[in-house]
């Protein structure tokens, strides 16, 4: 009898609790929408928030795989460090890419802006006899103008970057054979005039490791420009931007000023990589570089950058430079043709897409 | 608060005799608008009556041809919604405004982001992400939104009525003197409106006035302390709901029935 009316009371003490309950669980409901899911889904979800996974896998796989293709020439320490050494201009250039590309835009342009900038250090120090400090001051200048001058017409005019860059891209070429006669400026001649130009060119040997200056500096920039990225307003704004551009409008950001920066600060990793690569060709050539452009976006896709905007990472690109460079280096030690590089390359870059595809999908 | 204890009071907001032509399709005639401090005034009114311009105009993000707006008894005259929002004039936009591949975080304080101390953050321009995030997480609780774990959760990842919440959040954190909600319950179910007319509730609660624009008559009429009837460009009327109909309502919105005078 106790018994019962104990658990009489208990019942009459749980009723309400338990109808509150009911209460919050609904409320929550709403709140938490808690779905089984799948082990590809997991995976899905997990590369939605880790974007820079995928590039990681890739090189690693393909590390080990040309080991074994290639043996023990690919692994030399000689070899890892020359893919490092011919994988600085090309990510120098894809590092300023990825700040476009997080913009849902495009960079059509910035070998062309790189040869100009790198003609400019060259003349005026090479040939006009001016101090070389300020000739490369004016090859930085020229990259930021350059930037500058493609932001604004994405901004003021309304165009898309991909037509915008289309156009600049010929027209900074043209430029540069106007300011050259097509004439190169010889290596020997900046070694005696300006061999400042040459620094980033140089070597260090680590343990049979050799790096150049160069390679330590397209790091360094990689490593500043994710501290921008991640830590400042700036970098946030960026990927806002990229994300949707009508609501960082609307979030106050002043979205053309940003964007007229994102395009200026990208000109100005060019240009520094026009330094870098007078160090790493020799000779400033008004013909060289000639496929930068595209081997840079090549890059920043494989990294896992979305090119719809807003998603990405910057260190993923230092990775797809690098996975390039392995392929390429690979493929020809197991002495394939070129043109196999060229086709995995190919398959490589459809691969990327398609997997930032699926990926993308979780956000519906 | 009934009509007439409420024009007592000085209005927070009075648009007075806002006009707008679009080339020659009129879409504000001398259209005035009031609101109190303390209240929801609802904001109805039949496809084409002129409606989104005026939201537009008080918003800032259209500027009329002629008429004035006074902000606390002060005229002003903005732009643009970044200048309407630093006087103090928030809107939570009908697709929210949000970055969906940015944090909870980032989208509260996107375009007021907090800067380290010292040399980290004066030089360096180092975000304070612990203080955005404390700050993200206060606001959040404070309209009973803490449900929500993660504040560093991206956008994307929440349902469609925690996106609102957010977007309310963010748009009563930082001073505001109003805030404009457009059309807030359209894209979502019964469960999530309902959340989002608790939290009109609670924004109310913390003193923050606000129009709340909808096609929602049942909404409007369980929410709003006054509703702006608007028709043909200009204001026809400002009912109460509690002493008419929601068929009333639309009666006068559509010219179907007299608007009452008073």
């Amino acid at each position: 009898m106790n018994k019962i009316s104990d658990d009489i009371s208990k019942d009459l003490k749980d009723q309400p609790k338990f109808t509150s309950d009911i209460g919050e669980a609904d409320q929550d409901h709403h709140i938490f929408e808690v779905e089984e899911q799948s082990t590809l889904k997991k995976i899905q979800h997990f590369l939605h928030g880790n974007p820079t996974i995928v590039p990681v896998i890739i090189l690693i796989l393909s590390v080990i795989g040309f080991g074994f293709i290639a043996g023990g020439k690919f692994f030399s320490a000689f070899n890892l460090s020359l893919i490092v050494q011919q994988v600085t201009i090309v990510g120098i250039l894809a590092a300023a890419q990825t700040l476009i590309i997080l913009t849902a835009g495009i960079d059509l342009s910035v070998a062309a802006m790189m040869v100009l900038a790198s003609v400019f250090m060259g003349k005026l120090s090479v040939e006009m006899g001016i101090p070389t400090l300020p000739a490369i001051a004016v090859g930085l200048v020229s990259g930021v103008a350059t930037g500058a001058f493609n932001g604004l017409l994405v901004t003021r005019l309304r165009l898309p970057p991909f037509i915008v860059t289309l156009g600049t891209w010929n027209i900074f070429f043209a430029l540069v054979i106007f300011f050259t006669g097509s004439q190169s400026i010889r290596s020997s001649d900046i070694e005696i005039n300006a061999p400042l130009l040459h620094f980033w060119g140089e070597r260090i040997n680590l343990g049979g490791f050799v790096f150049t200056y160069g390679a330590f500096l397209m790091i360094g920039i990689f490593i500043f420009l994710w501290f921008l990225l991640n830590k400042t307003a700036w970098g946030r704004h960026v990927y806002a931007i990229g994300d949707d551009k009508d609501a960082a409008e609307l979030s106050g950001i002043r979205t053309d000023r940003m964007l007229v920066s994102i395009y200026a600060v990208a000109g100005l990793v060019v240009a520094i990589g026009a330094w870098v690569s007078i160090g790493r060709v020799g000779s400033v050539s008004p013909t060289s570089f000639y496929e930068g452009n595209l081997d840079s976006i090549t890059a920043v896709v494989i990294g896992g950058t979305s090119l719809f905007g807003g998603r990405g990472t910057i260190i993923g690109s230092l990775f797809g430079a690098l996975i390039v460079g392995v392929f390429s280096s690979g493929l020809s030690i197991a002495g394939l043709d070129v043109l196999w590089q060229r086709f995995a390359l190919g398959c490589l870059i459809i691969i990327a897409v398609g997997i930032d595809q699926w990926i993308r999908k979780v956000s519906n | 608060m009934d009509q007439e204890g409420i024009k007592l009071m000085e209005p927070i907001l009075a648009a007075k005799n806002l006009s707008k032509k679009y080339g020659k399709v009129v879409a504000l005639e001398n259209a005035n608008l009031e609101l109190y401090p303390g209240e929801v005034l609802g904001v109805i009114g039949d496809n084409g009556a002129g409606k989104s311009t005026l939201i537009k105009v008080l918003c800032g993000a259209v500027t009329p041809d002629s008429g004035e707006i006074l902000l606390d008894g002060q005229p002003v005259s903005f732009t643009s919604p970044i200048e309407a929002r630093t006087l103090g004039i928030e809107t939570v936009y009908q697709n929210l405004a949000l970055s969906p591949a940015l944090s909870i975080t980032d989208n509260m304080f996107l375009g007021r982001e907090i800067r380290q101390k010292g040399f980290m953050g004066k030089f360096l321009r180092f975000l304070d992400k612990k203080a955005m995030a404390d700050e993200a997480r206060k606001r959040l609780s404070e309209l009973g939104l803490l449900t929500i774990q993660n504040i560093n959760q991206l956008i994307e990842t929440l349902s469609g009525g925690q996106r609102q919440g957010v977007a309310v959040a963010r748009a009563t954190s930082f001073g505001t003197k109003l805030v404009i909600m457009d059309e807030p319950t359209a894209a979502l179910g019964v469960k999530e409106s309902r959340r989002v007319l608790e939290l009109i509730g609670e924004v109310r609660a913390r003193g923050i006035p606000i129009i709340l624009i909808s096609h929602n008559m049942p909404h409007v009429f369980e929410v709003a302390d006054r509703i702006h009837v608007h028709r043909l460009g200009t204001r026809l009327c400002v009912i109460d709901p509690k002493k008419y109909e929601m068929s009333d309502a639309v009666a006068f919105m559509t010219g179907a029935k007299e608007a009452p005078k008073d």
